[in-house]
């Protein structure tokens, strides 16, 4: 049962120094407790002074995890004014991420965005007169995770999802009519055919799990943009970048017919590369299409790597790509030096101001690759570019979120096991495709209505 | 376009001159407490409830002969609309005793399955249903019946406690020009409002069964600021029973064992001969008739406007939508025990008179059929329904309630269930009480008020068990131990029919812990007992009720090993063994129905204004003006409102309290 203990991930997700992670609410304390162990074994939290720092591991069974420090707060003297406690970890986004799994497993849920702050607010630690920056910062925070959670999910894996939740509904709509309309719609033989079903939904979803815990359910990483000209050496760049030196997390053919995207990791990096159209005035109509679709992946991207054709004449397309790079972090490219060129530096320094790294490389030769994996790095130690917390958390509530549904349809296999009548089902149904519904941001609303009508016949 | 001769069709500019001469007459005036503007199943609920609370009380209908008419199917109840009579009558209503009176056969619905979804529904003899309803209302202190048509709602204009410009109802005017003032008014017009009914090419501008539509409120309602929609049903037809051959349909009977709807009603007054239906269906040959006649439907052709329910489709809709099927199901019910009529279940249609004869007539025993009434559409303006608070008294005008079809809502079911609600909150507001809001964790009732005040009703709504979220706690056979004290505090149930359930909870909830506690050995003998019930053997002690979750066991067997059982009523027995057997569903429910409550407890002020709250999301913030949720539980089920929204809305509640406390 979901209790009203929060936790997230307190700092920046990164891959140096430490993590916090925070547990508020009644049952913080406890839950600390139970994953939490001192040198000598011992679990101490329960009866910990407010204001202290433990030193000990977190376990998950008895698997040791972490080392860790663990401050306790009671209520009402925390951020919150609820008992809290905060996980300071070794950074490392792996195991940072697997302490508040282990949090929320062990009966916590994750806080929404913005969560902590409301808490402070309305138990009246936060004064009045920051009442409107609180809406604010939920309102924004909001929107990002929304973004986030939408832009990141892999294509295929919502389409897994959308499947999985239509299976489910068309099985929910036809108990309801069922029931809603005995003398036209019978159960007879039912229970058999659902039991093969929710194998199958199980399934399923254990595979998703499973893809989740590879990191496989979302695009973590830097949202990297490759943009060029036609012919400029984009592909060769992404083949470069992809290559067997490096490892390849996945690949995914388009997400759009004429983008191909690449999950890399350039020195421990993820990278999240996609590779667009060339970008010029067109009219012809596919090719349009493609070109828009570039442009809106710039606006978008965390990164953008501009590859410049050396050895063919800046022009209005390259002045196009200028623009869409403004405000960006970008690094510029100048390619084909291996062939004679035509643009110089100087004049790439010009028209961009000078604020963009520009690195020499030939794709044809794979030269100058080193130096931009140096840049990326720099740029990415320095903060100048970043991955969002989001996006790792979004993961995480995605997984719940499945771990949710997987447990909702065991509860039906039970139910289906206990000869229970299919009245019982429906409900474990719902909660599973309710939970499925949070991770491609859908509501349930009317859609259990809608699917009795259309797909089955009621009576009068 | 052809009229019927009794239908009173004019337009606006006539009204005007008719209502001119009509105020120079010298006016009736009469003061009320209550006017109740129609005599459905709505109404009735509504001036009963009224009336019985000791407020005088007027009840308007187009035809005295027609109140507490039945114009569709001839059966109270169903899969949830049975839930909803249980609910009323343990609250006081009348629906459930009148159609004990009256009902010719009875069922229990989906007895097969879980206790939650067991639904009565019963046939009715129509005429004398109206009739025993009619003697009822007749009959009941407090209560007139007057035969006119309500044209116009009397207000008034007058600042609040708060200094804030409102409206509030004063009165009603007739068609005659007479005014009743009262305090409080009920609409309950159903179908009546600028009704139109359409059979095929030809178009009546009359109520259902030809009775006379009610043309003028409308612009009454319009001039008020309030929002009408239009709404379309449809009914099938009616056929002389000697036309009729039975023996090529199969026949359905009633239950062995009849459970009344009343919770007052005596369980032995119920045990009658009971007459039967009969099952048979359509074929390819009455479908290709329909495809064939299609664009002489009003439907198709697009004559009709209003939007029709999509859970009781036409025939020509089934055929249509469901072209894959090869028969649909047609039942044949009386439509009384006075009468040769009977009805044609599952096939409504607004086809022209002669494709409706040529299409029944493809049906087995059907072949030589005489309609005596033809099927038909009906066409009726209704109110978008979020107009409402959850009392049913509009937002904007105090002391203005509806209920039934005029709120969007179709059955008779849905009707009472509201009429009641409205009824008794127009008391509560004279009173100077709180209102009875039941919530979505109480009763279906709860349920269907919630639904037509947050959300956008885009058919005629009817009542579903899948729409209950907590359906396992609101049971038919625990109305009365969920309602009853309700239903007292209000004042329609009486200290003894209330005592009477205090005392049953006592023996259900005694009972229960005795099960709990009486350990059963694994001895000889019981191991002997479990074996013979083909239940496993017992590995260690136990207790009653244990053994009672086996599916296997239920009370009656373990009756043999549990003999210092003390002998307990039928009623008692089925709720110990509903919520031992099903604790652990029940239990988890009960946990969300907490949580639930919660939100549910937070209200929101009804002078907030959202545009002062910051960060709100543009579409919230339009949904939350247009929709004005009592509660923040309420805001979170209004389609469009976020949960960050609802973290926004919380922040600024909390803001907008400290600041009133500064």
């Amino acid at each position: 049962m979901k209790t009203e203990t929060i936790a997230a991930i307190a700092t920046a997700l990164s891959e140096s120094g430490i993590s916090i992670i925070r547990i508020s609410g009644k049952e913080a304390i406890e839950i600390a407790d139970k994953i939490f162990q001192t040198k000598g074994k011992k679990h101490i939290l329960k009866n910990a002074v407010s204001h202290t720092i433990h030193y000990g591991f977190i376990y998950e069974e008895d698997e040791l995890v972490d080392e860790v420090m663990v401050s306790v707060m009671r209520a009402p003297h925390s951020y919150t004014t609820e008992d809290t406690v905060e996980i300071n970890c070794h950074g490392g986004v792996l195991i940072t991420k697997r302490i508040l799994e282990i949090v929320l497993k062990n009966g916590a849920v994750l806080a929404q965005p913005g969560e902590f702050t409301k808490r402070a607010f309305l138990n009246g630690r936060i004064d009045l007169s920051e009442a409107e920056a609180v809406m604010d910062m939920i309102k924004a925070t909001n929107e990002l995770a929304l973004k986030s959670s939408l832009s990141q999910l892999r294509g295929s894996v919502s389409e897994v999802i959308r499947n999985l939740r239509e299976k489910i509904i068309y099985e929910i709509a036809f108990i309801e009519s069922a029931l809603d309309d005995p003398e036209h719609i019978s159960t007879e033989g039912y229970k058999e055919k659902l039991e093969v079903i929710v194998e199958e939904l199980l399934f399923e979803l254990k595979k998703l799990l499973d893809r989740a815990d590879c990191g496989k359910m979302m695009k973590e990483g830097i949202r990297t943009v490759i943009l060029g000209k036609p012919n400029a050496g984009k592909s060769s760049l992404l083949n470069l970048l992809a290559g067997e030196e490096k490892a390849i997390v996945t690949d995914i053919a388009g997400t759009t017919r004429d983008a191909l995207e690449e999950s890399i990791k350039i020195r421990g990096i993820g990278l999240n590369v996609i590779d667009t159209a060339g970008i010029r005035f067109t009219d012809d109509v596919v090719e349009k299409i493609g070109v828009e679709k570039a442009i809106r992946f710039a606006k978008d991207a965390d990164l953008i790597l501009y590859v410049v054709d050396s050895s063919t004449p800046l022009d209005k397309n390259d002045l196009e790509i200028f623009s869409l790079i403004e405000q960006k972090n970008a690094i510029i490219l100048f390619n084909k030096t291996d062939l004679p060129a035509v643009v110089t530096e100087a004049e790439l320094f010009e028209k961009c101001g000078g604020s963009y790294p520009v690195i020499k490389i030939s794709t044809v030769e794979n030269i100058g690759m080193e130096e931009l994996e140096e840049t990326i790095q720099t740029m990415f130690f320095r903060g100048k570019i970043s991955f969002e917390n989001e996006v790792y958390l979004t993961n995480i509530r995605h997984k719940e979120a499945v771990r949710e549904a997987y447990e909702s349809l065991l509860l039906v296999k039970n139910s289906i096991d206990l000869d229970m009548p299919e009245d019982f089902y429906s409900i474990d149904l719902m909660s599973a495709y309710a939970a499925l519904g949070r991770i491609i941001g859908e509501e349930v609303g009317e859609d259990l209505v809608n699917e009795i009508f259309s797909k089955f016949c009621m009576g009068k | 376009m052809r009229f019927s001769q009794n239908s009173v069709w004019v337009n606006n500019k006539d009204i005007d001159l008719l209502m001119e001469e009509v105020s120079h007459m010298a006016e009736i005036r009469e003061q009320v407490d209550v006017c109740v503007v129609g005599a459905g199943h709505a109404g009735c609920e509504a001036a009963l409830a009224c009336a019985r609370l000791g407020l005088e009380t007027v009840i308007f209908t187009v035809s005295v002969d027609s109140i507490a008419l039945m114009p569709c199917n001839p059966n109270v109840g169903g899969s949830s609309k049975g839930h909803l009579v249980r609910e009323l009558d343990a609250l006081g209503g009348e629906m459930g005793k009148n159609i004990d009176k009256t009902f010719i056969q009875s069922k229990m619905l989906n007895a097969s399955k879980g206790p939650a979804v067991h639904s009565l529904r019963a046939q009715a003899d129509k005429a004398d249903y109206t009739r025993e309803m009619r003697k009822v209302i007749e009959n009941q202190e407090h209560l007139m019946v007057k035969q006119a048509e309500v044209c116009e709602l009397l207000t008034e204009d007058y600042e609040d406690e708060d200094g804030i410009a409102e409206k509030r109802i004063t009165g009603v005017k007739t068609f005659t020009g007479a005014v009743y003032e009262s305090k409080a008014v009920v609409l309950c017009t159903g179908t009546y409002l600028k009704a139109r009914c359409l059979c095929g090419e030809a178009i009546t501008y009359t109520g259902p069964n030809g009775l006379q539509a009610a043309n003028h409120l409308t612009d009454s309602l319009k001039a008020l600021g309030i929002e009408i929609r239009r709404f379309k049903t449809g009914t099938p037809a009616r056929m002389d029973r000697r036309s009729l051959d039975f023996s090529k349909m199969e026949e359905q009977f009633g239950d062995e064992r009849v459970v009344p709807f009343s919770f007052s009603t005596d369980p032995e007054d119920v045990q009658i001969d009971q007459v039967s239906c009969y099952l048979t269906y359509t074929n390819e040959k009455t479908h290709e008739i329909i495809r064939a006649n299609l664009d002489r439907s009003p439907i198709y052709a697009g004559i009709i406007e209003g939007t029709g329910p999509r859970y009781c489709p036409s025939i020509e809709d089934k055929v249509v939508k469901f072209a894959d099927k090869e028969r649909h199901q047609v039942f044949i019910e009386p439509e009384g025990l006075h009468t040769n009529e009977m009805y044609v279940g599952g096939m409504s249609s607004s086809l022209p008179e002669d494709v409706q004869l040529a299409m029944y007539r493809t049906v087995p025993g059907l072949e030589h059929c005489k309609i005596v009434r033809n099927a038909y559409a009906i066409e009726y303006d209704c109110i978008n329904s979020i107009q409402l608070k959850s009392s049913l008294e509009f937002k904007k005008i105090r002391g203005l309630f509806s209920a039934g079809q005029f709120n969007g809502s179709s059955g008779y079911e849905e009707a009472a269930a509201q009429g009641l609600i409205a009824g008794i909150n127009a008391a509560m507001e004279i009173k100077g009480k709180e209102p009875l809001i039941l919530d979505r964790s109480e009763g279906y009732i709860g349920v269907l008020i919630d639904d037509l005040v947050t959300k956008e009703t885009r058919e005629p709504y009817r009542m579903m068990t899948s729409r209950a979220e907590y359906r396992l706690l609101l049971r038919q056979d625990n109305a009365d131990l969920r309602l009853r004290e309700k239903g007292y505090e209000v004042g329609l149930i009486t200290e003894k029919q209330y005592k009477k359930v205090c005392e049953k909870k006592k023996m259900i909830e005694e009972e229960i812990e005795r099960m709990k506690h009486t350990t059963i050995g694994a001895s000889k003998e019981n191991q002997e007992f479990m074996k013979r019930h083909e239940s496993a053997e017992l590995r260690t002690g136990t207790n009653l009720a244990e053994l009672m979750c086996r599916p296997e066991l239920s009370y009656e067997i373990l009756s043999e090993i549990d003999p210092q059982r003390k002998p307990l009523p039928a009623d008692v027995i089925e709720q110990v063994e509903i919520e031992i057997k099903y604790e652990g569903y029940i239990a988890r429910q009960m946990r969300q129905v907490e949580q639930y409550k919660k939100m549910e407890k937070k209200k929101i002020p009804e002078q907030l204004n959202y545009n002062d709250v910051p960060s709100l999301r543009l579409e919230a913030r339009q949904k939350l003006i247009a929709y004005h949720p009592a509660s923040v539980g309420q805001a979170s089920r209004i389609s469009g409102v976020s949960p960050a929204d609802i973290s926004v809305l919380l922040v600024y509640l909390e803001h907008y309290q400290r600041q009133k406390e500064e």
